[in-house]
């Protein structure tokens, strides 16, 4: 095989090993992604079993301890829906009522489940759009 | 003083599109002095935005709240030194210290190159401030740093206590000054495809600042996931969240052509994929910059500020736009002037190291923006976790390693047989030295990545070893120095080659420390009550006794926190004895909310609490321990409510003592507290390669020392020449190894 | 105060921008500019001729290959000895200059 021929070959054999990971990963990623979805989105379209990850705002008076578990209500944006869950694992600091939250859940039997350290508190906004009011004290 | 600091922006705004102008016209006209003028103009815009951010550091230090962005991050009780660095802690702020940063390193490297690429530098210019530009319009029309309320609230918000971090505080300039810096290589790649004269000049200039972005970068990663391990309550030091992806792709494509950039030197060989690699780095880069600030993606750093979004996706529009355009239509002259001879060459190996970094920029590419891409694909958002990420960057992350123990010593155009046996024994012999040791060991049942990775490791030890030890045979040859003076002299005297190498050292030691620290974990995470022991690994822990601590509101040199309570840990290994390892005080800090609505005591406490970690760093593990505090049991919610009730919210003394009484409630009868413990072999090992990747990169980046120089210029032909063959040409002195 | 330093700033930038548009020394520039690229040139031909050897010693250059890279990076070295002495040559005045690096 000419040299010009045997660079070809190796080109295709690269591009096409390249073409089949890719495509591989992509696939897998489709497949092991849990979707993004609000509390509303989630009454409506929320299927038993499924992995969701849920986002939304802790809702006020929502959260008690329960021992291991950490029970809350994840609410949306706009106030409306809220789902309330069981979570068990580490709590971020950040995590209170009216916080930012996404944690992953999986409807079991009538209640939502959230996964075992899957909780994740937004770092409190660092970059605000408006500035707040000043505080007196 | 906020109208100096805006008329700096306008001022800074018409700089930058008369610098573009002038840079353009000086070069596309024949004319240097305008040319010049249009470099001049970046020291201008350095000179403007130096007293725009004095203006608002200024602003920061008297605590001048009648600036937005000082009421918002700011406070009369914050330390100075978290007054000072608050101001990046904004939107505007840090728009602002990107912008300056950026005309600082761009000032430097036009002056550094004030003699030389001329045309390039009049594009790279234009480039330049074109960017600049983009960023000073943002804080004009956008975020502005300067805005003002009017009257001035009496006290600020405070900084978030999450980011009363000294190294939280660092962390921010690093990276900015990382991002900025990869900007400058992109300035002169596209300047050079522009000018038609991508070649050795471009080469050397370009490196520089490729290495000086990539270090800052590196240094920036490192510091954030050291405070994430250290500060943080998680116990860990990498989520594979979008903003950690989003500073890594750069610094991934910025290895790739460091590496790649030495064979295009040696051989003229992937022109193609060292101009694409630092368009990418930039592109990256901006793309980092936008992640970061536009709350387009769900994470633990989404800050607000979607009015940003478009402006950026414009300009990365156009970045990728305009590269692709450059990289075609000058292909001709980006043409190989060798091919790949064999495939087990050292062309072969560095082009497979390209493959694999782009590889792992984009597995994580595709995993950070993956939200977006099946919004857009499927109509729904979703996102894959660390273990996705893992499983795919794990085994990449492997043959790195191997790799970088094997370019060194593979040879250049074809490896024979001879050769590998010569090179290759010894870093092989270590390696399967190490991989029985593990297995005899027992410990390596149901690891196998890890075990991999340590071999892996040791064969770049092994590699880089005999590098160091032929070299220094060599130089003794025909220095006769002593063994530690030859190879310091080597070192010296081959800085980017030695030092590379100790860079490579540094990764295998730090990629031995993660697989240690992430496969060989033990964690626990259970509620103890003062007395109770829990066994984690080889260690037993046992909760002493509870601690609390009250700080009043004045107190500067701590961090402000209102409240305190933890525990204290006895940790233990063994047993008939036990022996006493550490003593841990984690603790939970509860800070000021400034809410009147929890009540006149229970604001004192109601803002978010920090976990204060205590870990004891060791050098064959960390033993890592956070608390949470149960502050909500019936009794002790009663004390509260009784001090709501009786104590005024305009005294906050007393509210101090009530909270006091609190802690002393507390401490008399603790109930279980929530105790996270971890024990993580050779975590300092990931510090430790850190450290040494940084070290190596400077002993590369370093310039040559004077004297070599010295005895070049003098042209006196060199006593240790030791080549048996007669010179092709009148020697001119050239100094030997 | 802040309308007095907008404008000592304004007249600072047009100052440092404007300069180079009135002043006088533009003939040494491109002789420096050529000095400057040579010299870099140079040091980097050295450096890439002792890195070359420094291979072949330590076994990753085969000798052919060595002696063909050896023989054409002194020939292009020896251009850029060439082109510094013909600076050199051109203007005796320049030759008391210190050298950029």
């Amino acid at each position: 095989m000419s040299p010009a021929r045997k660079r070809t070959v190796r080109l295709v054999v690269a591009l096409s090993a390249a073409v089949i990971l890719a495509s591989a990963l992509i696939y897998t990623s489709f497949s092991a992604a849990s979707p993004t979805v609000t509390p509303g989105q989630l009454v409506r379209e929320g299927v038993a079993g499924r992995e969701y990850q849920l986002t939304g705002k802790v809702k006020a008076g929502s959260v008690r301890h329960e021992g291991q578990t950490l029970d809350f209500a994840v609410q949306d944006r706009a106030g409306e829906a809220a789902i309330p869950l069981s979570y068990t694992g580490q709590v971020p600091d950040p995590f209170k009522e009216g916080r930012e939250v996404i944690v992953t859940v999986v409807k079991g039997a009538g209640r939502y489940i959230g996964q075992r350290d899957s909780l994740i508190t937004k770092c409190p906004s660092k970059y605000k759009v408006t500035p707040s009011k000043g505080k007196t004290y | 003083m906020p109208e100096l600091g805006r008329a700096c922006l306008l001022l800074a705004l018409g700089v930058c599109a008369y610098g573009i102008g002038a840079s353009l016209y000086g070069v596309r006209r024949g004319r240097p002095e305008f040319a010049l003028s249009g470099r001049h103009s970046v020291y201008a815009l350095a000179g403007i935005l130096t007293v725009a951010f004095a203006v608002l550091e200024l602003a920061f230090l008297r605590s001048d709240f009648s600036f937005n962005t000082v009421a918002d991050t700011s406070s009369t009780t914050t330390p100075t030194f978290y007054k000072a660095a608050a101001v990046w802690s904004s939107q505007e702020g840090s728009l602002l210290l990107w912008a300056w940063l950026l005309s600082l390193w761009s000032s430097l490297v036009l002056f550094l190159t004030r003699r030389r690429l001329r045309e390039e530098s009049a594009y790279a210019t234009a480039i330049l401030l074109g960017f600049a530009g983009f960023f000073v319009s943002l804080m004009i029309f956008y975020a502005t740093p300067f805005a003002t309320t009017n009257p001035a609230p009496a006290d600020g918000v405070g900084l978030d206590p999450l980011l009363r971090h000294p190294s939280m505080m660092i962390h921010p300039p690093m990276l900015y000054s990382g991002y900025t810096l990869c900007i400058i290589p992109l300035a002169f790649g596209m300047g050079a495809l522009i000018a038609r004269k991508v070649d050795a000049e471009w080469i050397r200039a370009t490196r520089h600042f490729a290495l000086a972005a990539w270090l800052f970068l590196g240094v920036g990663i490192m510091l954030g996931a050291r405070w994430s391990y250290s500060e943080l309550g998680w116990g860990g030091y990498w989520g594979w969240d979008a903003v950690e992806n989003a500073s890594l792709m750069p610094w991934l494509t910025g290895t790739a052509f460091l590496h790649s950039l030495m064979i295009q030197e040696k051989r003229g060989m992937l022109k193609v994929w060292n101009v694409s690699l630092v368009l990418a780095t930039g592109t990256l880069a901006i793309m980092g910059t936008f992640l970061v600030r536009s709350g387009i993606l769900s994470s633990i750093h989404a800050f607000g500020g979607a009015t940003l979004g478009v402006p950026f996706v414009v300009l990365i529009g156009v970045l990728i736009a305009t590269s692709i355009y450059l990289v075609y239509t000058r292909r001709d002259m980006l043409a190989s002037e060798h091919r790949l001879d064999s495939l087990l060459s050292r062309e072969s190996i560095f082009l497979a190291n390209n493959v694999v970094l782009v590889g792992l920029c984009f597995v994580i590419f595709w995993g950070t923006y993956f939200p977006l891409i099946s919004e857009a694909l499927t109509g729904h958002s979703a996102s894959v976790g660390p273990p996705w990420f893992d499983r795919y960057t794990v085994p990449l992350a492997l043959i790195l390693v191997l790799l970088s123990g094997i370019g060194p010593v593979i040879a250049w155009r074809r490896a024979t047989l001879a050769n590998a046996r010569r090179n290759f024994l010894v870093p092989l012999a270590c390696a399967l030295v190490v991989l029985v040791v593990l297995l005899a060991s027992g410990i390596s049942t149901g690891k196998p990545l890890a075990i991999a990775m340590f071999c892996c490791a040791a064969f770049v030890l092994g590699s880089v070893g005999q590098e160091y030890w032929r070299g220094t045979r060599l130089r003794r040859a025909s220095s006769g120095e002593a063994p530690p003076l030859a190879s310091l002299a080597l070192v010296r005297r081959n800085r980017r080659r030695y030092g590379g190498y100790i860079v490579h050292i540094g990764i295998a030691v730090l990629f031995v420390g993660v697989a240690a620290s992430s496969s060989f974990q033990h964690a626990s995470e259970l509620s103890l009550s003062p007395g109770q022991s829990t066994k984690v690994g080889a260690y037993t822990v046992r909760y002493v006794r509870p601690t609390g601590t009250i700080t009043s509101k004045q107190d500067a040199a701590h961090t402000g926190a209102t409240m305190s309570l933890g525990a204290v840990l006895d940790v233990s290994t063994g047993s008939h004895p036990a022996r006493h390892v550490a003593t841990l005080t984690p603790s939970e800090g509860f800070y000021d909310s400034g809410e009147p609505s929890q009540g006149s005591v229970g604001h004192l406490i109601g803002g978010q609490a920090v976990s204060h970690v205590s870990m004891d760093g060791g050098v064959t593990r960390d033993v890592w321990s956070a608390i949470a505090p149960d502050i909500s049991t019936p009794r002790l919610l009663r004390v509260m409510n009784i001090a709501n009730k009786t104590i005024p919210l305009v005294r906050p003394d007393e509210g101090m003592i009530a909270l006091a009484v609190l802690v002393r409630e507390y401490l008399k009868a603790p109930p279980p507290a929530q105790l996270h413990l971890i024990v993580s072999p050779l975590v300092l090992w990931i510090w430790i390669g850190g450290l040494i990747v940084l070290g190596g990169a400077l002993i590369a980046a370093w310039p040559a020392p004077s004297a070599v120089r010295q005895r070049v210029r003098v042209g006196v032909r060199s006593a240790d020449d030791r080549l048996d063959r007669p010179p092709a040409s009148p020697e001119r002195g050239l100094a030997r190894v | 105060m802040a309308a007095l330093l907008t404008l000592v700033l304004l007249a600072a930038v047009i100052a440092v921008v404007g300069w180079p548009l009135f002043s006088r020394r533009r003939a040494s520039a491109p002789e420096s500019a050529d000095r400057a690229e040579l010299q870099s040139a140079r040091e980097a031909k050295y450096r890439e001729i002792r890195d070359a050897e420094l291979d072949y010693r330590m076994g990753k250059l085969s000798r052919e290959d060595f002696e063909a890279v050896d023989a054409s990076l002194r020939a292009e070295a020896l251009v850029i000895l060439d082109g510094l002495e013909a600076l050199d040559a051109g203007s005796p005045a320049a030759d008391a200059q210190k050298p950029a690096d």
